[in-house]
């Protein structure tokens, strides 16, 4: 036990005298922006040979200290030590040269390029690239031999489905020398089966000597990976663990500053009449390509259906199509007894006159406007409503007393409705455009991704909301790709594949691994999934 | 990530920037000017005598701004749709045809209180009309609205150079221009209307048509910032896809925007037709509808900052003829170089000292704002 605080203590203070030096060491960094801290004197000791986690909300600061330690930004103060050297990071050229390597969210590979291409971008040796190509091409399977990651080199990096992309993108890293690699929320595109892969070739690139940082919000994906753990919260490093000597909810709550509820309680859905019922509904797109095929389906009042699915399968134009946001191709539903189809198109203009409200799947894209102050966004597709128009001009002291009666309802911080709608987080942004779909008491709810990006605290807030929605008699339509939010918000899942509909389940009876197999189209026939069921209460952290 | 970059007072961005843009603007007209041997402060108390020493030069400073606040206004509320028009030249110019056809058809026997709201209709109606056609193709077809605009204006101008030497033109007259209007197609000079008081004023350009640019202002202001149209006019320029989601059809909007911003282009011609030279003729657009541009961005897309960069613009035009005038080393040329090294500071390198700026504003206020909080 004093061994263990002892290695702990240690971890966290300056480097002792035991072992190597750490991989990467921080001191004392700070950085602002103009008058936001966003890294206040934080500190950290990572172990070579390590998988080491970095876990807080968003805007707690954890890209700004990976961006610091990729040369995107300087630090103000402090220092960064690489394997006990002292070294300064100005751009990504001198953290490549330091042996750091940085995986993004987004990958960086050119589509129409082939694998090997992709890697030897931008460390080509010279004008003819034939000779680099035949170098590249060696050491890539001299790499994928040594690390077990195994990607075909001549395949079009566009053709490779997400979690070999990934690969690829490690790959390049590994190809520049890296011996620190960064991985910036690896897992939001994977499927589960693709995210057990990732973290089987992370424990191997561990065992190779590569120290690992990862930075992520899910804690499941932290205890079931990492050797240790940071906390950032408000810009500092507050708390740093061995990640066999903590749990979730301490981390949960390390994070958020207060204690977490990370299930949702819900009670028996009253399903009541059908408000929504989808008929062979199809939609091709520009190219050609059936984005949604001959999808059948039904909501009810009073229940939930969750829409599973790896990002890209079709569930945003679903969505989109069940907004008016998208034209029919064929197929046609009904929504709220009215039948739309390719000859008689729903806009969303009359979406909302049949009490239909829809949060978008993408709020900066579509369901907000940055520049706008917050009562202009909150009136966004209501702009028209008699209650906030005059017979010429807007009723001003009308639309800010309702955003300001919306932003206490749905604790929208800072309750301030003329700021401007960009200067409000993630999180707020995400309540505000609950706030004003749902305050309508609409009949049906079109709810796509309600947390994508958005603190464990008002996480919490937005899943006690929807359940409400629905507990009041509404019926909720949720798209979402995060299999836990699924399964705690769903009453009955729907599970889309390449635009079809490939199972449909009541939610008692889906376990992340049935679903997760689900949605790579790899079920097994009815029958055999009980047992899978029956070892899904062993999950890590349940 | 959330790490919002320090907030910037707005009086940086729409007061200090373009000060800093209009100073180094003149430093390096200055330079120009000590090159050819012209005392570079000499030249600007000329260009600010010219243009504000007197009532004469006063007038004419503001008969140009006339000009300038309606096509600053034009650009401006294509802006906020997402729209660059500069298209401004020709639906101005058409404006004016409509105008002048309107009273050469009425002048003989409609009274004046007539004429002024028929014109007003006409050069909105003629404007917005024209801007209407590039409007639809960027709306419904696709062609983009910046080629198509500044191809109406050559197709503006070759119609007026038509219609001008082979119909409108006055019987038995060498030089294409229509008939004078009657007096009731005129609209009151700014002197006339002192006149009225008693109070003798120099003869200026200057007409009633100023009053109009004012109310103008006025109802852009309201009818972006305080209306449903304006606010949905604003989601389509800001966020295309939002306003698809709110159930804003883009397609209207972008109708309605150009019909809005031609209107108003339009009305240089009640400057132009009824007010100063009283008859139709060629050219009497005079570059008005590009100088728009440029006091659009420059006034930041805003009435008030259009009717401050309009005042600036009216200052060159009026003070930069002066210059010319008493400099003989300054020559015609010269004062449109100044005139361009204006637009192109504060227009087309508007941002250029944004960056530079907010940084040293962040590092003075930053300064003054640590000890602060420390004594607190």
């Amino acid at each position: 036990m004093s061994h263990q605080q002892e290695s702990q203590e240690q971890h966290a203070g300056p480097p002792g005298d035991a072992g190597a030096a750490p991989a990467i060491e921080l001191r004392s960094i700070n950085k602002a922006f103009g008058p936001v801290q966003a890294n206040k004197d934080v500190s950290l000791n990572i172990r070579p040979g390590s998988i080491h986690g970095i876990i807080g909300e968003n805007g707690a600061g954890k890209s700004t200290l990976m961006s610091i330690l990729y040369g995107f930004y300087e630090a103000d103060s402090g220092e960064i030590l690489i394997a006990g050297v002292p070294t300064r990071i100005r751009s990504s050229n001198d953290a490549i040269a330091a042996g750091i390597g940085m995986v993004h969210q987004h990958f960086m590979l050119v589509d129409n390029m082939s694998v090997v291409e992709n890697i030897m971008l931008g460390a080509e040796s010279g004008a003819i690239l034939t000779s680099s190509v035949a170098a590249a091409r060696a050491e890539l399977e001299r790499l994928e031999r040594d690390y077990d990651l195994e990607v075909d080199p001549d395949a079009l990096a566009g053709d490779l489905p997400v979690g070999q992309q990934q690969r690829v993108e490690i790959l390049k890293a590994l190809y520049r020398g890296a011996d620190i690699l960064i991985l910036d929320e690896p897992t939001g595109v994977l499927t589960p089966q693709e995210t057990d892969q990732l973290f089987r070739i992370l424990d191997s690139l561990r065992q190779q000597g590569v120290t690992i940082v990862l930075i992520t919000h899910k804690l499941q994906e932290i205890m079931a990976v990492t050797d240790h753990v940071s906390v950032m919260r408000g810009g500092e490093m507050i708390a740093h663990r061995r990640t066999g000597e903590t749990s979730k909810e301490e981390l949960a709550e390390l994070m958020v500053g207060r204690k977490v509820l990370l299930r949702v309680d819900k009670a028996a859905p009253q399903a009541g009449e059908t408000v929504l019922a989808l008929e062979s509904l199809t939609f091709v797109d520009r190219v050609g390509v059936k984005r949604v095929d001959n999808v059948s389906f039904s909501v009810r009042a009073g229940e939930i259906v969750g829409i599973a699915g790896v990002s890209g399968n079709g569930q945003s134009e679903l969505l989109d199509l069940l907004s008016g946001i998208r034209p029919i191709s064929a197929g046609r539903f009904a929504m709220m007894g009215q039948m739309f189809s390719a000859a008689h198109p729903l806009d969303p203009a009359t979406m909302r006159d049949l009490k239909v409200a829809h949060v978008p799947e993408d709020r900066l894209r579509s369901g907000l406007v940055r520049t706008f102050a917050a009562e202009e966004s909150a009136i966004l597709g209501y702009h028209n409503d008699p209650a906030y128009n005059g017979r010429v001009l807007m009723n001003q002291e009308v639309i800010h007393e309702d955003c300001a009666r919306k932003m206490a309802d749905f604790d929208v911080r800072p309750p301030n409705a003329s700021l401007k709608t960009a200067n409000f987080s993630g999180g707020n942004q995400q309540k505000l455009i609950l706030a004003r779909e749902i305050s309508r008491g609409p009949r049906l709810l079109l709810v796509g991704q309600p947390t994508r990006g958005v603190d464990i605290g008002a996480i919490e807030f937005i899943h006690r909301n929807i359940i409400a929605m629905r507990d009041s008699g509404s019926a909720v339509l949720l798209v979402s790709v995060e299999l836990e939010e699924i399964m705690s918000l769903s009453d009955r899942i729907v599970v889309m594949f390449e635009g079809r509909i490939v199972g449909e389940l009541p939610a008692h009876e889906a376990n992340e691994r049935l679903l997760g197999l689900m949605m790579a189209n790899a079920a097994p026939e009815r029958g055999e999934e009980a047992q899978p069921a029956a070892a899904a209460p062993e999950a890590p952290g349940a | 990530m959330s790490a919002a970059p320090g907030s910037i007072p707005r009086w940086v961005d729409i007061g200090l920037i373009p000060l800093v843009n209009i100073a180094l603007a003149f430093f390096v007209s200055g330079i120009i000017l000590w090159t050819i041997d012209v005392d570079p402060f000499a030249a600007v108390e000329i260009i600010l005598f010219g243009a504000f020493g007197y009532d004469e030069a006063i007038g004419y400073t503001l008969y140009y701004t006339t000009n300038f606040v309606f096509t600053g206004l034009a650009v401006a509320v294509a802006f906020h749709a997402g729209l660059f028009n500069i298209g401004g030249e020709g639906q101005a110019y058409i404006g004016g045809l409509g105008v002048g056809l309107g009273i050469l058809l009425v002048d003989s026997t409609l009274p004046f209180v007539l004429i002024l709201p028929l014109s007003i209709l006409l050069a909105a109606a003629f404007g917005a009309g024209w801007a209407a056609i590039p409007a639809y193709l960027q709306a419904y077809r696709g062609s983009h609205i910046v080629i198509t605009t500044i191809m109406f204006n050559f197709i503006a101008s070759a119609l007026m150079v038509y219609l001008m030497v082979n119909i409108l033109i006055q019987p038995g007259s060498m030089s294409p221009e229509s008939r004078e209007f009657a007096p009731s197609g005129h609209l009151p000079f700014i002197h006339e209307v002192f006149g009225w008081f008693g109070m003798q004023v120099t003869p200026s350009p200057l007409n009633l048509s100023v009053v109009w640019a004012a109310i103008c202002c006025v109802l852009v202001w309201a009818f972006i910032w305080r209306t449903r149209w304006g606010y949905q006019i604003r989601t389509v320029g800001a966020n295309e896809t939002a306003a698809i989601y709110a159930g804003i059809d883009p397609r209207r909007v972008i109708m309605l925007a150009m019909a809005v911003s031609g209107a108003l282009a339009g009305f240089v011609g009640i400057n132009e037709v009824m007010g100063v030279h009283h008859r139709l003729l060629l050219n009497f657009t005079a570059g008005y509808g590009f100088t728009g541009i440029a006091v659009s961005l420059m006034g930041r897309n805003h009435p008030v900052g259009i009717v401050l960069a309009s005042l600036l613009f009216g200052m060159l035009y009026q003070g930069g003829a002066e210059l010319a005038f008493e400099e003989p080393k300054v020559t015609r040329e010269l004062v449109v170089t100044i005139q361009g090294l204006v637009i192109l500071f504060s227009g087309a390198l508007a941002f250029m000292m944004k960056g530079p700026i907010e940084r040293a504003y962040l590092r003075i206020a930053g300064g003054f704002q640590r000890p602060a909080g420390q004594e607190g």
